[in-house]
């Protein structure tokens, strides 16, 4: 029988600017502050899994290892556009369930700040003569020609199709500023967000327009930051300390999937079917359904892609994200809370960190460690992050039973 | 003029339109050079079938920031033809809200994008309302 798996140790750096660290700095410090928060040391490490989406040849996990062990322990190195940090997660989860190691450690690092808005990059010149080139014969570059490669461009229309689909009757930009609303006014809560500012309705709507309908406050956050977990066998678990057992919380579910074809998913990516896949599974494996959820940090890149997620995770009925949305369900007093962290929108989108920050966020629930914004009497929650490409991660974490 | 199109599944002359490459065992739609199909993994080919040159907007942004050089705002979509999704700018339209809907009919236009030193002209393609309002 497989192994059952916890997180014994998980940290998370503050997200922000962090000029005067580099990011084997920040991998640093979230990896010795998730050994420390475990109680253990690099040497209890069998395995370590580590992603920076940024400089992904770098071999984030061995320059990590030169600054805090070298044990001579199996290294990957994860790549995984912004499901990053949930692929290391899931890579040393993987390793324990094996039975190839008793503990591992996943570190998910990234230094964005002022980096833009994940917008295309730079469009090249057109060329002196028209030369067909690449998969499409395109004569010149088709970025603003042949609709949009910016990610607030994109998941702008994964939201609107979702409008289209369910032909949602009020106005679309208002639903989803409200979206954001909602993430801003949670993030004042979350000393470690990048940003901590509530925003009103109308200051949203008012801001910069980057794709409609998302404005700037709509996008998510480009910051520097890190995050890293300890994970541990259960075998290995109950070797250790009441205290670390208490503190330990279960991995219930694990979870990767990637984009299986649908029509037009190579037109406009699909994000729907991929988290759907994950969602289901990972109900399955932990054997609890949605409405169990104490909480939920759910992958808003853009408030237009939060919409969607509440149907693909299944916090709604299918088609009704609108209205569960306007029933206040998502905001941190209601039914089922979503992003209490503030969300990629304020608590920052540090890409490689993602995956193990949300991660971070609800164990500090389910430890009822999370202070001014505990969710009371959190018992299960879900964390989920999608990379385009596409990978989805999904995990279902559980409150120790003792 | 010598014409060459933006792209190798826009078709100029009389009559523009897109073609499809389509699975021969499953009928998959792609745009681009394949390898084999990501429908259903057949390699065994693919026929080249014509777009709709009508459709319903399915989806759409406005896009007010993007690389440089390119020109803001521009209308972005989705344009479901008859069942095959195309990837298109919405032109010949304001781009705002209140002209731009989902679930509008638009249909195919060519436009020529520019001159290279040898005097070809290259074409582009995007979607125009088919009605007003
Ligand atoms: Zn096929």
């Amino acid at each position: 029988m497989a192994e059952d798996v916890w997180i014994l140790g998980i940290h998370m750096t503050k997200f922000g600017k962090h000029p005067d660290k580099d990011t084997v700095d920040l991998a640093a410090e979230a990896a010795l502050g998730a050994l420390r928060d475990g109680g253990v040391t690099i040497h209890d490490i069998g395995v370590l899994a580590a992603g920076n989406l940024m400089n992904a040849n770098a071999g984030i996990g061995q320059q990590l290892q030169k600054q805090i062990g070298q044990t001579g322990i199996p290294v990957y190195n994860v790549v995984n556009a912004c499901a990053t940090g949930a692929t290391a997660l899931r890579t040393v989860i993987m390793a324990v369930k094996a039975g190839e190691a008793d503990m591992g450690l996943a570190v998910g690092v990234e230094k964005l700040a002022g980096a833009g808005l994940l917008a295309g990059g730079t469009r090249k010149e057109d060329g002196d003569t028209w030369t067909p080139s690449g998969r499409y014969g395109a004569v010149a570059p088709v970025d603003g020609r042949i609709g949009t490669e910016t990610m607030p461009g994109v998941f702008a229309q994964v939201g609107m199709q979702y409008i289209h689909e369910h032909a949602y009757a009020g106005e679309p930009f208002e639903l989803f500023a409200r979206i954001s609303e909602k993430n801003h006014a949670h993030s004042t809560l979350n000393p470690l967000a990048a940003y901590t500012k509530r925003f009103t309705l109308e200051e949203i709507m008012n801001d910069v327009m980057i794709a409609y309908p998302n404005t700037r406050p709509m996008c998510s956050a480009n910051c520097d930051g890190a995050a890293a977990a300890v994970v541990v066998s259960g075998a290995k678990l109950k070797t250790l300390s009441l205290e670390q057992r208490r503190r330990a919380v279960k991995v219930s579910a694990s979870v990767l999937t990637s984009d299986p074809w649908q029509e037009g998913c190579q037109v406009l990516p699909d994000v729907n079917t991929l988290t759907r896949r994950a969602a289901e599974q990972a109900y399955e494996q932990a054997g609890v359904g949605p409405e169990d959820l104490s909480l939920v940090e759910l992958h808003d890149c853009f408030a237009t892609a939060e919409l969607v997620h509440y149907d693909n995770l299944k916090l709604c009925e299918p088609g009704g994200a609108a209205d569960f949305f306007l029933s206040g369900a998502t905001w941190r007093d209601g039914s089922t809370p979503v992003n209490v962290s503030g969300g990629l929108q304020s608590k920052g989108h540090p890409i490689a960190a993602t995956g193990i920050a949300n991660v971070w966020e609800i164990c500090h629930h389910l430890r009822g460690e999370a202070g001014d914004r505990q969710i009371e009497g959190a018992n299960v929650g879900l964390a989920h992050v999608i990379g385009l490409g596409s990978a989805c991660g999904v995990h279902i974490l559980e409150k120790a039973a003792a | 003029m010598a014409q060459v199109p933006l792209v190798d599944y826009l078709v100029l002359g009389d009559d523009p339109h897109l073609v499809a490459k389509a699975c021969t065992s499953c009928g998959a739609r792609f745009f681009d050079r394949r390898n084999a199909c990501a429908a259903c993994g057949s390699d065994a080919g693919f026929d080249e079938v014509p777009v709709a040159r009508e459709g319903v907007l399915r989806s759409f942004t406005i896009v007010s920031m993007a690389a440089p050089g390119i020109p803001v705002p521009f209308v972005a979509g989705v344009v479901d033809c008859d069942g095959t999704s195309v990837r298109a700018n919405i032109v010949n339209v304001e781009p705002t809200p209140e002209h731009v809907r989902l679930g509008m009919k638009v249909r195919l236009t060519t436009f020529p994008i520019g001159t290279d030193s040898a005097g070809t002209e290259a074409v582009g393609f995007g979607f125009e309302p088919m009605e007003e309002g």
